[in-house]
């Protein structure tokens, strides 16, 4: 039995933050882990994984460099993975629960007649595992007795496995040519540019809601305190439908799942969609003039009152803190 | 566009998102009794998709379909589809839930038979959470997807232009149909319908299709065992400070700050 996972990269071949939890999912599984890069820029991927992550099991590194599977185009990367699945060693396939984990799974699922379990949040053995549904208001054990498990790790539910160094893996190329190209053509992307920690991995995130009128003042208010506290930015639905800021920053069940140390919404209602998102944050800090605001059922700390004054003041007080 | 659309718009009926689902006694589901069901958010938004391509475009589209697989119930989903003005619908009648991977495979077979060359669906459908449906038919089919679209441009040569919003930002692919599109939440903003309407599809026949007669040889047997439902852990109740310097201490002997 081994684990296939594919390692996510971004633009630049580096690896995605998310890969940590996802590595740590895969040690659970308690099989040697095969590791995998795809895209002309998979090799440099491979090298960034030997420099930097320690993790027990995995022995070897796979790269396929046809630049087809650049962009992780689902219709070119599932045939490569229904391919490789087919070697009876791999028992289990993990990708993260990311937005191009979720768009390559199930269509690696279809193509080999498999129903993948999605958003894992916690492994109970090699076939048996817990999922969220109805936006985390649920919690479903499924077992899986199909030959293989292909599974998305929800990766703010697994901890990161050590950085340092992977001694001794052996990295092999896998031949590819793509066969029966589908006509899709990547055009372009539109990255939202940002100095600031990724939502997916940052330890301190700062989220505002649609107390917030405008673009300026959301900026004017969350930027202090998110540098005051070196956290990431995010957002509600209702802050990113208003304009407030660029949609990449959307916590919730259908934006990102988030699950920081320390959380801290400002001017959020708390809707049940909001929530799926962020409840399991370590400490969450709700500030809201609404005392009844559902967020404060969810929160640890609560302040009731008007956060342009509040921010400001904790801005103050946090750097004076450190200082 | 040269090939005219044939637009398949399939619908979920799901627990209304209004609603707080709890955890059922048999700890198998949620319960539902006397809950409010409504259209899965997501797949309005196709509705709505599909609608604004053809008033865009009227000579392109030849066609907009909406089908629902699910209880007897889902017509009523589907009859809002007709009045905000799908041109037809059909039923595909099944009393239990059934999995993305078999969904997709009545889906598949349903474009085959019915000749659709465009597909767009809801990116998740939000009682289960899997986000699969759309990536399979997509697969089954042998057509290339466009998931999570935010936005959706036909061209003069016969392509769609799709952007998607990502994990980093947003990204534009572009195909030509057949092609398989899931709707994101920002594509557009589905319309309320009004009573007139409504009524004026109340009586309207909606097909009946059965899997055992329609789909016989579609394999719709699930794959997973669920073993059981249950509620997540719940929080302790939180505390409320009275001031700023409260909350900075709080997080200072927490070690946050």
């Amino acid at each position: 039995a081994s684990t296939l996972a594919l390692i996510e990269t971004n633009a630049e071949g580096k690896l995605e933050p998310s890969c940590l939890n996802l590595l740590d999912a895969a040690k659970q599984l308690n099989n040697p882990i095969v590791a995998l890069f795809v895209g002309s820029k998979a090799a440099i991927g491979a090298q960034d994984l030997q420099d930097s992550v320690k993790c027990e099991g995995l022995s070897k590194i796979l790269v396929a460099k046809d630049s087809s599977l650049d962009h992780y185009l689902p219709e070119n990367v599932s045939p490569l993975l229904a391919d490789l699945l087919k070697d009876e060693e791999y028992t289990h396939f993990v990708v993260s629960s990311s937005s191009v984990g979720k768009n390559i799974l199930p269509r690696l699922g279809a193509l080999i007649d498999n129903q993948p379990v999605c958003d894992v949040i916690k492994i109970l053995g090699p076939t048996k595992f817990i999922r969220p549904i109805y936006a985390g208001n649920a919690l479903a054990t499924i077992e899986c007795p199909q030959t293989k498990k292909l599974l998305s790790i929800r990766a703010s539910a697994f901890p990161a496995v050590e950085t340092g160094k992977l001694e001794g893996a052996e990295v092999a190329e896998v031949p590819f040519t793509l066969k029966d190209a589908l006509p899709i053509e990547w055009v372009s992307a539109n990255l939202t540019k940002t100095s600031r920690p990724e939502l997916g991995s940052a330890k301190v995130i700062v989220t505002g809601g649609r107390a917030f009128k405008d673009k300026e003042s959301f900026e004017k208010y969350m930027v202090p305190l998110a540098d005051s506290l070196n956290a990431a930015i995010g957002a509600t639905r209702a802050a990113v439908d208003n304009g407030l800021c660029d949609n990449s920053l959307q916590i919730g069940q259908t934006g990102k799942i988030v699950a920081p140390s320390l959380y801290i919404a400002v001017g959020v209602s708390g809707a049940v969609q909001h929530l799926a998102g962020m409840k399991d944050s370590g400490t969450i800090v709700a500030i809201n003039n609404d005392p009844d605001a559902p967020i404060f059922k969810n929160a640890d700390y609560g302040l009731e009152g008007d956060l342009f004054e509040i921010v400001p003041q904790l801005t103050e007080k946090i750097n004076a803190a450190k200082a | 566009m040269s090939a005219k659309l044939k637009i398949l718009v399939p619908v979920k009926r799901v627990l209304d998102h209004q609603v707080k689902p709890l955890v059922n006694a048999a700890r198998d589901g949620v319960a539902t009794q006397g809950c409010k069901f409504s259209i899965n958010p997501f797949d309005d938004i196709a509705v709505e998709e599909a609608l604004r391509l053809q008033a865009a475009a009227p000579g392109a589209v030849e066609a907009t379909h909406a089908v629902s697989i699910g209880p007897t119930k889902a017509q009523e989903v589907l009859r809002n589809c007709l009045a905000k003005g799908i041109g037809s619908a059909a039923l595909v009648e099944t009393g239990e839930a059934l999995e993305p991977l078999a969904v997709a495979k009545v889906l598949a077979e349903y474009v085959r038979q019915q000749g659709f060359n465009m597909v767009i669906l809801g990116k998740q459908a939000i009682d289960d959470d899997s986000a699969c449906t759309g990536q399979m038919l997509a697969a089954l089919l042998g057509w290339p997807q466009a998931t999570n679209a935010c936005k959706v441009a036909l061209d003069s040569s016969n392509g769609v232009s799709v952007t998607r919003e990502t994990d980093s930002g947003e990204e534009t692919v572009r195909a030509p149909v057949p092609l398989v599109i899931t709707t994101d939440l920002r594509l557009n903003q589905p319309r309320y319908v009004g009573l007139s309407k409504l009524m004026k599809v109340k009586r309207t026949k909606i097909p009946v299709l059965t899997l055992e007669k329609d789909f016989k040889d579609v394999d719709v047997k699930s794959r997973l065992q669920t073993v059981s439902v249950d509620e997540p852990a719940t929080k302790q109740p939180g505390v409320m400070l009275k001031d700023v310097d409260e909350l900075v201490q709080k997080l200072s002997e927490a070690k946050l700050l």
